[in-house]
């Protein structure tokens, strides 16, 4: 089986895309050669035109292999591959007969400047049909000709959103932007393809310039785009804070062209792509992204059972964002809380959000009903007889945790999986309730759970192997990137936040202000900075993790600081209660100021302005150092996991890869020398595990 | 299995539940029968453990067809998540449109066709269809074959401004043009029913239903409604009225016939929103599940009468004869359920029951089928006071005398209700011994 299958109809050659052993279609060398291949042989034959469409189910391309871009090592070849791709799609362009891509499924980066190569598109309206150009997330920018072609069928503007951010496209709005000339039903495209070929043909088709009038004012003149460059530039700065060097390279190349022709930016398009694919930013990204595939795979899916239903305990923010990414993936559910009232938000939560989803007409209101009706909001155990798994998301307090599963052993069947969301309790603690210890296990959501793709897995000894690969598997299932850890307190993710909360009261008891603190903090890369996290989880949930990780870090002669408890006793909860680190008012979602009550418990409104270079350094290494304990003390089972952890679950800056990657591109020498001298300075809250020590000793890297 | 001839499947109810039955235009006033339906069948499904994928058919009764859900049945299973390879159906038998439902749930299991059933039924008084008088709906459909703006001149020649007006339907018999009221009034009338026994079985009804409600007896019944898009719970029927009396019941003006009318507001059934399921299951199969049955389905009967002298007279034909078909007595019965669509024509059936002169002249038996006993008679309320949501109060029945075998420890228990059109339907139920 080869990967271009060649008919023809009609005197039209459909070309047919199917990648030998291969789920979907991704851009290759084959692929690349294919094509070559295509064009030199019918260049010269009298055909009327091309059709490229898919064999794949629901894909057309889902972009360029990203191994390929692994293997090519030197900037020079990456940038030779793009060149090689670029020159190829500019032949595509300019073929003398009309080329019509066909596209159902998705259609992603590579696949998507394939398609805009192509003369005209025409697109299903199948809700599995998307378009995107995803490679800032990657560090790199679309290098076959994406950053040329796209701001030349949707606008500049629009053009410009779409790569800055990878976000998707789908059908109706690529439609309307002009991505595509013509959307039909899926059964309808290659008529409708053959169809744009002979229109071409005859000189019947022209592309309409679908751009709203303010943009088509704005883009007209130098002026009008270069203010627009210079705000996406700026806005770029402000959203990465100089970090991912993607965003500018990308505004660059699309300015290139513009000012000075689609040649010169395809040019400076193959130019950079080379360089950044070298970034280590970019080689981090990337690294993540395999790694994230891989954590949607279950290496022990045949040993996981089959879950139908599933019955939450807790119908507050956790239970009901659990039992959305439930019952949107298929699951039946049961949400049980006091009184069928407080149950019933908890769907409410879920209904709203499907709604939204109706009012955008991504799904019709029959879906949301079927959907909602996946949910029963109850007050009691009824119903409980057939459910296969119990996650119980209620207040962290091991006695009502305990309670809660004698509770249920009562009712559910002897195969049920008991799962507790907690975030620190140790899960064997919970499990000493349990009639059946074997079938306890930790799913460690995060919260908004509809919205953060992590799921921890905590396993205790006692765990049986079926029961973690299911709890794995619905975690995929729920669209979640999965990592399995063993059990102690605070487990990995939750254990690695501690040290690193903790350093920032302490710099805060220093003088830091809180504006700063958060600053600097996000200027290393983290989303939000320690303070507004505090506020976020709750200083209350703070307070109540210090104390269940008390015994482990007094154990490594740690102190830790006291002052979230003194805080929270003093009633600062954080956002719930709006009485935080920052103020809390009406109009939410501005900018918010810091709330200078704060500082009495940290010596006072009189703050000093210390090096953020060191402040930087204390905070991430204080993580840094404490998942490698995790990994020496065997409660991560793999560095993958940590570095998937930290980024997934706390935000840990994606383009440094993870605390493993980290330190395998500083050096684990150098990490040592450094937690060395802050340990001279600061005390044994930065004693370097042993493992870090080690792996500097031996030269070894956590990824070899 | 379908076709396969096959005798000695026995149709059992498993379980039955409603969402709490509200007067039309409060808890669920935004929902259609569609919502409803597929409220009662996913608390159904939760609730009782069935595997949905399990279920052979769903039925459900209606009466107020919208034209949107006509197959109500069909359109609230999927909404309710019921895989769509279940075949549904509605079925449609005025206030007794719900037996309908479970009596083809026990044919099919009977006949071996199926051996899982959902029946139920889903009615909205609160969103019935109000249509255009027909000179406009034909205008109307005629404009759909206009070519040119030119045509859409010639749509208001022959339309009046009355034309313009919606027509909002009666609830009167068709064949005869009176409503139920009024022909209830001119029964009771006939048989000497007083106003004030009629309002005391009124005033009965509401009692009997409060203290069910607030002792906790419906509880097996009732499953919570939650309404969206607030969210808001209904875990209560807000029918009955707690703090009727005889004074305030006699205060009241005859609603159909006056000023010598009988038939008030307060002594008939109000218009109510509601749904009502139930799983019906081949004995074995439900064993075979590790359920255990409520109460065998026995034997049923459906009989009419002449729509205008006796309209809601039905029970009184339908009960001596399932009677006779299980060569039994009013005697051997522990439990009644009787469907109250006015007090005047429950009390006007029994007694035409307990009278031998009516035996005579219209079953052509000797002697009358005898007195049903008032304290076996709707001890937890009926449709005067929990409501009549006509597609949904059979289910409720045959639910309630089941659970009632249980509470109150009978063996036989027989259901019987009237309906629009002169029809009316019994059933008996045994209670499961297991």
């Amino acid at each position: 089986m080869s990967y271009l299958n060649i008919e023809k109809e009609d005197n039209i050659v459909i070309v047919t895309l199917n990648q030998p052993e291969a789920k979907v279609n991704t851009l290759n060398e084959e692929l690349i050669q294919g094509f070559r291949l295509l064009l030199d042989k019918y260049e010269k034959l009298s055909i009327d035109g091309i059709i490229l469409t898919s064999g794949k189910e629901n894909n057309f391309i889902a972009g360029a292999d990203v191994e390929m871009l692994k293997n090519k090592k030197a900037p020079e070849e990456i940038e030779e591959l793009s060149r090689t791709g670029n020159a190829l799609l500019t032949r595509l362009e300019n073929f003398n007969k009309p080329v019509v891509a066909a596209i159902n499924g998705s259609c992603i980066g590579g696949g998507n400047e394939v398609a805009m190569a192509c003369h005209y598109r025409v697109a299903s309206d199948s809700s599995r049909t998307v378009f995107s150009q995803p490679e800032v997330n990657l560090g790199l920018l679309p290098g076959g000709g994406g950053t040329q072609r796209l701001p030349r069928l949707i606008g500049l503007q629009n053009a410009l959103t779409y790569l800055l951010t990878g976000k998707n496209i789908y059908p109706r709005q690529a439609y309307k932007m002009g991505l595509i000339d013509e959307l039909v039903h899926k059964d309808a495209l290659l008529t409708a393809a053959k169809e744009a070929v002979v229109n071409i043909n005859s000189r019947s088709f022209k592309r309409k310039d679908k751009r709203s009038l303010v943009h088509k004012l704005a883009e007209r003149t130098p002026a009008g785009r270069k203010l627009i460059f210079s705000q996406a530039r700026k806005h770029a700065r402000s959203k990465t804070r100089d970090n991912f060097p993607a965003p500018s390279k990308i505004i660059d190349c699309v300015e290139e062209g513009y000012e000075n022709g689609i040649k010169a930016g395809l040019e400076m398009e193959s130019k950079y792509f080379g360089e950044l694919a070298a970034t280590p930013e970019s080689k981090a990204l990337v690294n993540l992204f395999f790694a994230m595939q891989g954590a949607k795979k279950n290496p022990e899916k045949e040993k996981a059972r089959d879950i139908q239903k599933i019955g939450v305990i807790g119908a507050g923010l956790m239970g009901s964002g659990i039992v959305d990414v439930s019952v949107n993936n298929g699951y039946r559910a049961l949400l049980k809380d006091q009184t069928v009232k407080q149950a019933a938000k908890g769907e409410r939560v879920v209904w709203q959000n499907l709604e939204s989803k109706v009012n955008k007409g991504i799904i019709s209101a029959f879906k949301r009903d079927v959907i909602s009706s996946m949910i029963t909001p109850t007050d009691s155990y009824s119903g409980f007889r057939s459910v296969e798994l119990v996650i119980e998301a209620v207040f962290e307090d091991l006695e009502l945790k305990q309670q809660i599963i004698k509770e249920v052993e009562k009712v559910v069947p002897e195969a049920c999986i008991i799962a507790s969301n907690t975030s620190s309790l140790p899960i064997a603690k919970i499990a000493e309730a349990s009639g059946r210890p074997g079938q306890v296990v930790g799913m460690h959501y995060f919260s908004p759970v509809q919205k953060m793709p992590l799921l921890e897995v905590v396993e205790t000894k006692q765990t049986e192997p079926w029961v973690t690969a299911t709890a794995r598997q619905v975690g995929i299932n729920q669209g979640k990137h999965v990592i399995t850890v063993n059990d102690g307190p605070g487990f990995y993710t939750t254990r690695i936040l501690a040290p690193f909360m903790n350093e920032a009261l302490i710099l805060l008891e220093e003088g830091i202000s809180i504006e700063k603190l958060d600053s600097d903090i996000q200027d290393f890369g983290f989303p939000v900075g320690p303070a507004a996290l505090f506020d976020e989880v709750g200083i209350d949930v703070a307070a109540h993790i210090t104390d269940v990780l008390n015994p482990l870090f007094s154990g490594r002669g740690i102190k830790p600081d006291n002052k979230s408890k003194e805080l929270f006793e003093a009633g600062f909860k954080g956002r719930k209660n709006k009485k935080g680190f920052y103020i809390y008012g009406e109009g939410s979602g501005k900018k918010k100021d810091p709330n200078p009550d704060v500082y009495r418990f940290f010596g006072g409104e009189e703050r000093s302005e210390p090096d953020s270079g060191s402040v930087q350094s204390r905070m991430a290494l204080a993580m840094i150092n404490e998942a490698a304990w995790c990994l020496q003390d065997e409660i991560l089972q793999n560095p993958t996991d940590g570095d998937l952890g930290a980024v997934l679950g706390l935000g840990f800056p994606p383009f440094l890869g993870g605390p493993f990657r980290y330190i395998d591109r500083m050096g684990a020498g150098k990490i040592v020398d450094r937690l060395e001298r802050f340990e001279q300075e600061l005390g044994p809250r930065f004693t370097p595990a042993q493992i870090l020590k080690d792996y500097a000793s031996a030269g070894k890297l956590f990824y070899s | 299995m379908e076709n396969t001839p096959a005798a000695g499947f026995t149709a059992v109810i498993v379980d039955g539940v409603r969402i709490p039955f509200q007067r039309s235009g409060t808890g669920y006033h935004n929902l259609s029968s569609y919502d409803l339906g597929r409220m009662v069948l996913e608390g159904l499904i939760v609730r009782s453990e069935i595997e949905p994928d399990q279920i052979d058919r769903v039925i459900m009764g209606n009466v107020i067809q919208d034209v949107n859900t006509s197959n109500v049945a069909r359109e609230s299973a999927l909404g309710a998540g019921i895989p769509n390879s279940v075949p549904a159906f509605t079925v449609s038998m005025a206030c007794i449109s719900s037996n309908q439902a479970v009596t083809s749930a026990v044919d099919l299991i009977r006949t071996g066709q199926a051996k899982i059933v959902v029946a139920g039924g889903t009615e909205t008084m609160s969103d019935i269809p109000i249509r255009l008088r027909k000179n406009l709906r034909q205008k109307l459909l005629e404009a759909r074959k206009y070519k040119s703006p030119k045509d859409w001149l010639s749509f208001f020649k022959g339309v009046s401004p009355y034309d313009l007006l919606p027509e909002v339907p009666s609830i009167s018999e068709y064949s005869t043009g009176e409503t139920m009221g009024e022909s209830c009034d001119r029964m009771a009338a006939r048989f000497g029913v007083s106003r004030e026994e009629q309002d005391a079985f009124a005033l009965r009804s509401h009692q009997l239903a409060f203290k069910a409600s607030y002792d906790g007896l419906l509880e097996d019944e009732l499953i919570p409604a939650v309404v969206p898009p607030d969210f808001d719970t209904v875990v209560r029927d807000n029918v009955f009225r707690e703090d009727t009396s005889m004074e305030k019941l006699s205060k009241l003006s005859p609603a159909f016939i006056k000023p010598h009318g009988t038939v008030t507001a307060g002594n008939s059934s109000a218009f109510t929103d509601g749904a009502s399921a139930s799983v019906i299951m081949e004995e074995k199969t439900a064993r075979d599940l590790g359920l255990t049955p409520k109460a065998y389905l026995r034997s049923y009967t459906y009989v009419s009468q002449d729509p205008c002298e006796e309209l809601l007279l039905g029970p009184a034909y339908a009960i001596p004869k399932v009677l006779d078909n299980m060569g039994i007595s009013l005697n051997d019965i522990d439990i009644f359920e009787l469907h109250e669509a006015f007090a005047g024509q429950v009390l006007t059936v029994l007694k035409a029951l307990n009278s031998d002169t009516f035996a005579r002249a219209n079953l052509n038996r000797s002697k009358k089928t005898g007195e049903i006993p008032l304290e076996k008679l709707n001890t937890w309320g009926g449709s005067l006071s929990l409501g009549h949501p006509f597609g949904a109060t059979g289910t409720r029945l045959v639910t309630t005398a089941a659970n009632r075998l249980h509470k109150e420890d009978g063996t036989l228990a027989l259901i019987s209700a009237c309906a629009a059109g002169g029809q009316g339907h019994a059933m008996i139920l045994e209670r499961y011994a297991g």
